[in-house]
């Protein structure tokens, strides 16, 4: 595969190996979708890098980042009343900022039909929780796919669309961290573009759209007849197989990638249970799970985070009156944590001792290796701006973090930003710790593309409310955390150049009278702003802007001529004080056996940010290499 | 039959996505079924960046169990270590490039590096070959992981992969000045 954009757009048949997010373009592609949107957030944004590596004039959809993910749900929603199949997609804490409109969509009627791609997170890699989105699904009656790899999730992405457009309700194709960056050859099918038709057929009387009062009811009951018709559809779908291991006496209903684990754990397995791997798992195959129930004695419901199907099944066997043992979680470790091989070896051990031999002899006693948590990376203007900020704060003061790679100053050595909730959280949060608290200053953060995705209504409550925090706007031009997509401020979109909306503008727009801005690395400035901020009476603002480092590397690699810079410790006058290795914490920096300070040449990028912080001005200045 | 496993590591940065690619389409130029998972995300930056692959039948999860890694491929040393202790067989093979980021903990003085012999000493004790991977005239930092793919190649490491399915896979995956760079270091690193 020499361009990921060429091998999409073959026309004929072809294997090759791909991820789940790139399996899922394809099936986009064959499916007809002609509009899909997304906010970026792990373990989805690679779909977008597929979609990007077609080139936008022969790409057959229309994509976009949309601000977040509730304006990408919509646009995905209002294309489809135009009759065009489109396709939303986001992570998983990323239905909570769609849940207001996505709880609406099966009450409508989706003409063009629409699939919501959501890349769950069990195991947290990189979410702030593990939440089960199965519970939306209920909530919405919503049916639900549910791949375990990157051939299902192009075939199972076929499935919904297809089903999607029939019942013209909303499908959601549930993926799973592993699933969407799992690789395997696929076997694609051909793609045959078809000139479409672009009229726009949106017709109210395709409706009714306007969900008030006594209309809600009757969109109410076809949404749940509609929920029906797939129960049906579900007991007849081949997405749900059957692994017959002639074993009368056990059984295991699973799904998606914990079904992968669980044959992976089975393979020194003396007697294998039987195996019913859902791949609609929601609504349940009702009667396939009740003749699955009926021939074994027991049936072991193997189910990653929530007992979201051990509730639905047990209900069912109460009312079918089976008398199968039905063993769903055993303690409150089954609801936690990816269902990895290990960790279904561990639930199996738990349910049936007997099933596996013992584990062999457990690895002696190893050697500690120092942790290594993520961090910011060298040069990162976010650095320079939380060594800065931290000598301006008042001892007490309560830090708010928010979203972004800033997180990360909550770790040492500068223990910035005590409390994180969720998207643009910060500010709102910050001035609830500022209600009847005169003693304690409250500084909150946020990043740009937070600011544009769910930070302006705090900010808009601290102007209306008067709330006297101090916000310190963290602005790299990017959203760098996800791989650097482009946001209102960044001056493009996916498609093209467009006039930046500059978040000053944005602040002045919402009555911000007190707006400061400095670059980052322009450290001392910094520290004076954030505490003449801190001394304004009303809500204040301090823009710390620096470019995101990593891109500003990665863009200047890719340039002819390119020279690598460093800095240096001169060992001279370097007096063993620490200040760059200890406080400021660049990785470059390495703490020697002796004492001695030097720089890492693999991880220099030569910025020089580091200069002003050594006291003894020992850092010399940005050298080629 | 037991599918091949093989667990690389080192930090967000090293390389460790394009090294997995190519290994994994080496497998595949080798007639092998694959399968494979990267760490993406925040972990990439500064932390530990994982990727594991699987070759040949009966490998159903693209995840490696515990202890469950016929090879481990680190290119630092501290996650040559974390590899061994989490990831390795006991007579499994570790190949690692003895380049040095320092962790957090360690510059913080919160804990001691890991040095060359701690490592030494545990793949002795569980009888694991250990092939320690350094070229100090290399310019290229970014290169580090062409170094260990020919080493990977000279050593023969991976079942039925031969030096031209890496090349074959190299191929694939780069073109112009890029491809002809790194094929000259892997030519050269193992001859």
């Amino acid at each position: 595969m020499k361009k990921m954009g060429d091998m999409l757009l073959k026309q004929d048949p072809f294997s090759e190996i791909v991820m789940g997010n790139t399996a899922l373009v394809r099936a986009m592609m064959e499916s007809g979708t002609r509009v899909v949107a997304a906010y970026p957030g792990s373990p989805t944004p690679e779909i977008a890098d597929a979609i990007g590596a077609i080139p936008r004039g022969v790409r057959p959809f229309y994509f976009e980042f949309s601000t977040n993910e509730k304006v990408a749900t919509e646009i995905a929603f209002g294309a489809a009343l135009n009759g065009r199949l489109s396709t939303v997609f986001f992570k998983s804490v990323g239905l909570n900022v769609a849940a207001d409109t996505f709880v609406q969509l099966n009450h409508m009627n989706i003409i063009g039909g629409m699939v919501v791609v959501i890349g769950d997170d069990p195991g947290a890699n990189s979410s702030q929780n593990e939440q089960d989105n199965r519970h939306y699904a209920h909530m919405s009656y919503t049916p639900v796919l549910e791949p375990a790899s990157p051939a299902e999730v192009y075939s199972f992405y076929k499935a919904a669309a297809e089903l999607s457009r029939k019942m013209q309700m909303p499908v959601l194709l549930r993926l799973t961290t592993h699933v969407c960056h799992a690789k395997e050859k696929v076997r694609f099918g051909a793609w045959r573009p078809q000139p479409p038709d672009d009229t726009p057929v949106f017709n109210s009387a395709n409706g009714p759209y306007i969900p008030l009062t006594a209309e809600v009811f009757p969109m109410k009951r076809r949404a749940l007849q509609r929920l029906a018709e797939v129960e049906a559809y579900a007991d007849q779908s081949p997405l749900n197989t059957f692994v017959d291991h002639h074993n009368p006496d056990r059984g295991i209903i699973t799904m998606g990638l914990p079904f992968l684990s669980l044959m992976d754990v089975l393979q020194d397995a003396e007697n294998k249970p039987d195996i019913l791997k859902l791949g609609v798992v929601y609504p349940l195959p009702r009667e396939r799970i009740r003749e699955f129930l009926k021939s074994h004695r027991e049936v072991k419901l193997l189910e990653e985070l929530d007992n979201v199907m051990e509730k639905e099944v047990k209900l069912m066997a109460f009312d079918e009156k089976l008398d199968t043992a039905i063993i769903g979680k055993k303690d409150l470790e089954d609801w936690i944590g990816e269902y990895t091989p290990d960790k279904v070896s561990a639930v199996i051990r738990g349910t049936w001792p007997d099933m596996l031999p013992p584990k062999s002899g457990t690895a002696p006693d190893s050697p500690h290796v120092p942790m290594r948590p993520a961090q910011m990376c060298p040069g990162c203007g976010h650095r320079s701006a939380f060594h800065a900020i931290k000598k301006a704060l008042p001892e007490n003061t309560i830090t708010v973090a928010d979203i972004g790679c800033h997180t990360l100053g909550f770790m040492p050595p500068y223990q910035v930003g005590e409390i994180l909730m969720c998207m643009g959280a910060s500010t709102a949060m910050g001035s609830g710790l500022s209600i009847f608290n005169t003693s304690r200053k409250v500084v909150a953060f946020l990043g740009d593309s937070t600011f544009f995705h769910a930070g302006l209504p705090g900010i808009v409550n601290a102007v209306f409310n008067n709330h006297p925090i101090t916000l310190i706007l963290m602005e790299n031009g990017t959203t760098a955390m996800t791989g650097h997509q482009d946001h209102a401020a960044s001056g493009r979109n996916f498609n093209d150049a467009v006039e930046r909306i500059p978040v000053r503008r944005v602040l002045e727009g919402l009555g911000v009278t007190h707006i400061y801005e400095v670059d980052t690395y322009q450290q001392s400035r910094l520290t004076e702003l954030v505490k003449q901020a801190l001394n304004d009476d009303a809500f204040s603002v301090v823009i710390a802007k620096h470019p995101c480092m990593l891109k500003f590397t990665r863009e200047q690699r890719r340039k002819p001529g390119y020279q690598a810079r460093r800095v240096d410790v001169d060992q001279d006058v370097c007096r063993r004080i620490h200040e760059c290795v200890e406080k400021f914490g660049c990785p470059t920096f390495v703490l020697e056996a002796d004492n001695r300070v030097s720089v890492n040449p693999d991880l220099c990028i030569g910025d020089g940010s580091c200069r002003q912080v050594c006291p003894a001005e020992a850092i010399t200045a940005p050298e080629s290499a | 039959m037991k599918p091949f496993n093989i667990y690389l590591t080192g930090v967000g940065g090293q390389g460790i996505g394009l090294l997995s690619e190519i290994l994994l389409r080496a497998g595949d130029h080798a007639g092998l079924i694959v399968k494979g998972v990267d760490t993406h995300g925040l972990a990439q930056r500064g932390g530990i960046v994982v990727s594991r692959l699987r070759f040949g039948q009966g490998a159903y999860s693209p995840l490696i169990a515990a202890g469950e890694a016929d090879l481990v491929v680190a290119l630092e040393r501290h996650e040559a270590l974390r590899g061994v202790n989490t990831a390795l067989k006991d007579g499994g093979t570790l190949i690692y490039y003895d380049t040095v980021w320092q962790p957090l903990e360690v510059r913080l003085k919160k804990a001691p590096p890991v040095d060359g012999q701690t490592i030494a000493l545990t793949c002795r004790k569980r009888r694991i070959r250990e092939i320690r991977v350094y070229k100090p005239d290399l310019k290229d930092a970014q290169m580090q992981n062409i170094v260990v793919l020919a080493h990977i190649g000279r050593h023969e490491l991976i079942p039925a992969v031969s030096r031209d399915h890496y090349k074959a896979a190299m191929d694939d995956l780069m073109s112009g000045a890029m491809l002809s760079k790194n094929l000259a270091l892997f030519e050269a690193e193992l001859a």
